[in-house]
């Protein structure tokens, strides 16, 4: 079996509670594994504070690793629009390849593309791989995926990073597939180890653990990467990265579905992920045409209005919107939840947030448990004031209360 | 039409809370459920089974879940909630699988279905990668399309779909057979009919292990996954911090004091 107990081990049973399947058991002072549970989670191994604990498994690479080399970030864009978490990209691939010593380059794929290579590369990357096809234009999980394999098949980056954007999710995978190399959704830590390997952090159920995660045997090491964890890059001083134009190989373009149309979200910013500042709304709002009054404030102080899951399946605000286990997963600089009570559900949405503030009249409300401010009253009698003020002191003409 | 929907069981998530004294994931009392954005990739494809059926074509949906012998509780829940039959992948050889050797296995299964569409769920809630599912498709070399919020028309040879991303929505149209993940917006799924707890009870759920599905050993499990988990800790539990109570108008004034210093108004 994988995963073994030595003497080192005193009956303890720290493990006992940190495994999440309760495969262990304590037998006569020794932790005894219940192997038909056991999933090797690795959850025990990291608890003992004996290292009595260990998974081994019998692999070498199957290949020579060291043909591997450079840190790339997937320069996602749409419509020449750079997506903002490759900004972010660049900058932890900055610190990774200086860490390795060695080159950072951004990979983009598209059809009119220039722009976005000439912003791209006044960040301080050293390379940008320039993929132009007409073909390549609008996104397509199963296009990209096989130029992308083929683009790394020959250039052979140790690290590749993308957005967990919808685009990133859903074509890395079938990248690490082709490849047959690892692919850690989500992270929100990356650095380089002493073993020199890519130590790959990411939360999981719902953000109560963090688990670390190496890619030992196979390259390159491929990680998506959570939205507004890391700073945006600043752009280089002076010079210039250098542009290489990648050959395109039409017969790489076969798929077997085409975008259509493309229905844009208007009206209202509805990019939560991207977002600094969100206002969310919840049950306590009452009704649908409260969230007006979120939308008010919204839209003096630049913020996205999101939600409970309980407004969206009332049918208050569409799906998009909703933040949570179920819905989107957001880390902005200033999360405002109104009339929310704070379900762990949606605790997992949005725990990570940089500042929580929670508006409330039950003051018992677990948001309140997690709220850097907390506000015990009634969210629609205190937002129309505060829109009200900022639009004063700015000097905007304002409508009297009635 | 043959259609395969594959579901995860996860923990009750409610019950996932963490022991502040030991610092380690409360497990007792936790219950299990069907992953919750796999309910509703299960009931597209019983509707989607319904709506061929009406049309005249005769049409299964078959579900399938890798796990322990006890996630056979969720596949006979998706039987209760409209699925023919049900595949349990079940074998020791497949324990610590990563999301490349989950969707070699998942892909092996559906190889031997040949299935016309496979439904999955966005992500799974515990582990959140939604991998999977495109894994799957790259897997089988079948078509592709995630978060998928609609299917606007289907016959035998194509859909037409509309998938939720960031801006907006894309409609796309995609040739069978494809893999589908499909987000919550998709429908409201239905609640067990009698029936259909009758036809769980009675249902065989079908085993099968690596050698079933043509799965060697260096392709699954923890010696086929390029992915190795090296720590697990819990991060340190936010709590809360200033708390004001009094009139309306005192709190807007001190919440636009606060805006005003994080230089937002």
């Amino acid at each position: 079996m994988a995963i073994s107990v030595n003497a080192k081990c005193n009956g303890c049973g720290l493990c006992v509670k940190a495994c999440p399947t309760g495969a262990i058991e304590v037998k006569d002072k020794l932790a005894t594994i219940v192997e038909d549970i056991c999933t090797y989670c690795g959850a025990c191994v990291s608890t003992c504070r004996f290292s009595a604990i260990s998974i081994d498994i019998d692999k070498q690479p199957t290949e020579d690793l060291s043909k591997y080399s450079g840190v790339w970030v997937f320069g996602e864009q749409r419509d020449g629009h750079v997506a903002p978490v490759v900004l972010e990209l660049i900058n932890i691939g900055r610190t990774l390849a200086n860490d390795r010593g060695q080159e950072l380059a951004v990979v983009i794929l598209g059809h009119n593309i220039g722009d976005a290579v000439e912003m791209l590369s006044k960040y301080p990357v050293d390379k940008v791989y320039m993929y132009e096809a007409p073909e390549l234009a609008v996104y397509d999980a199963e296009r990209y995926c096989r130029v992308l394999t083929d683009v790394v098949r020959e250039y052979k980056p140790e690290i590749f990073l993308a957005g967990a954007t919808t685009t990133g999710r859903s074509f890395m995978s079938g990248v690490a597939i082709n490849i047959y190399t690892g692919l850690t959704a989500d992270c929100t830590g990356l650095e380089i180890g002493e073993d020199t390997l890519l130590h790959q952090t990411r939360p999981a159920y719902g953000g109560n653990i963090m688990a670390t995660i190496l890619c030992p045997y196979s390259r390159p090491q491929m990680s998506t990467v959570r939205h507004k964890v890391f700073p945006t890059s600043c752009i280089r001083a002076e010079g210039k990265a250098e542009v290489v134009r990648l050959e395109p190989k039409p017969q790489l373009y076969k798929s077997r579905s085409t975008v259509v149309d493309f229905i844009e979200q208007v009206g209202e910013k509805v990019n939560l992920v991207d977002a600094d500042i969100i206002i969310s709304g919840g049950r306590g709002l009452g009704g649908p045409e409260n969230f007006s009054i979120l939308r008010e404030l919204a839209d003096e102080i630049g913020a996205a209005v999101g939600s409970s899951r309980a407004a969206v399946d009332a049918g208050w605000i569409p799906y998009a919107h909703q933040v949570g286990q179920t819905g989107k997963t957001v880390c902005p600089k200033i999360y405002i939840a109104c009339g929310i009570s704070g379900a762990v559900q949606h605790l997992a949405g949005m725990g990570s947030s940089d500042m929580i503030i929670a508006i409330n009249k039950d003051p018992n409300a677990p948001i309140f448990g997690v709220a850097t401010y907390g506000f015990v009253g009634d969210a629609l009698e205190i937002l129309p004031m505060v829109t009200r003020k900022i639009k004063t002191m700015r000097g905007e003409p304002t409508v009297c209360p009635v | 039409m043959k259609i395969c929907c594959c579901i995860k069981q996860v923990p009750g998530t409610t019950e996932v809370k963490i022991n502040p004294e030991t610092n380690t994931l409360v497990r007792e009392g936790v219950e299990t459920q069907i992953n919750p954005f796999d309910v509703y990739a299960l009931e597209e494809a019983v509707r989607v089974k319904e709506r061929r059926i009406a049309e005249g074509d005769p049409s299964t949906v078959t579900v399938i879940s890798m796990g322990p012998p006890q996630a056979e509780s969720a596949l006979r829940e998706a039987i209760s909630l409209g699925a023919d039959d049900a595949v349990l992948l079940c074998d020791r050889a497949f324990a610590g699988s990563d999301t490349w050797c989950t969707s070699f296995a998942l892909a092996q299964a559906v190889r031997k279905l040949e299935p016309d569409m496979v439904f999955c769920g966005m992500q799974a809630i515990d582990g959140d990668t939604g991998q999977v599912g495109p894994g799957i498709a790259v897997h089988v070399n079948y078509g592709q399309v995630a978060y998928v919020a609609e299917i606007q028309s289907l016959d035998s040879k194509k859909m037409r779909v509309k998938r939720l991303i960031e801006e907006g929505y894309e409609v796309c149209e995609v040739k069978l057979p494809a893999v589908l993940t499909v987000v919550k917006e998709i429908n409201e799924p239905r609640t067990p009919s009698l029936r259909g707890k009758m036809a769980a009870k009675k249902a065989v759920i079908t085993t099968w292990g690596a050698a079933d599905i043509d799965a060697p050993a260096d392709k699954i499990g923890l010696l086929g996954s390029p992915t190795q988990v090296v720590k697990i800790m819990t991060p340190p539990c936010r709590t809360g911090g200033d708390k004001y109570e009094g009139e309306a108008a005192d709190l807007a004034d001190k919440l636009v004091d606060l805006l005003k210093c994080m230089e937002v108004a």
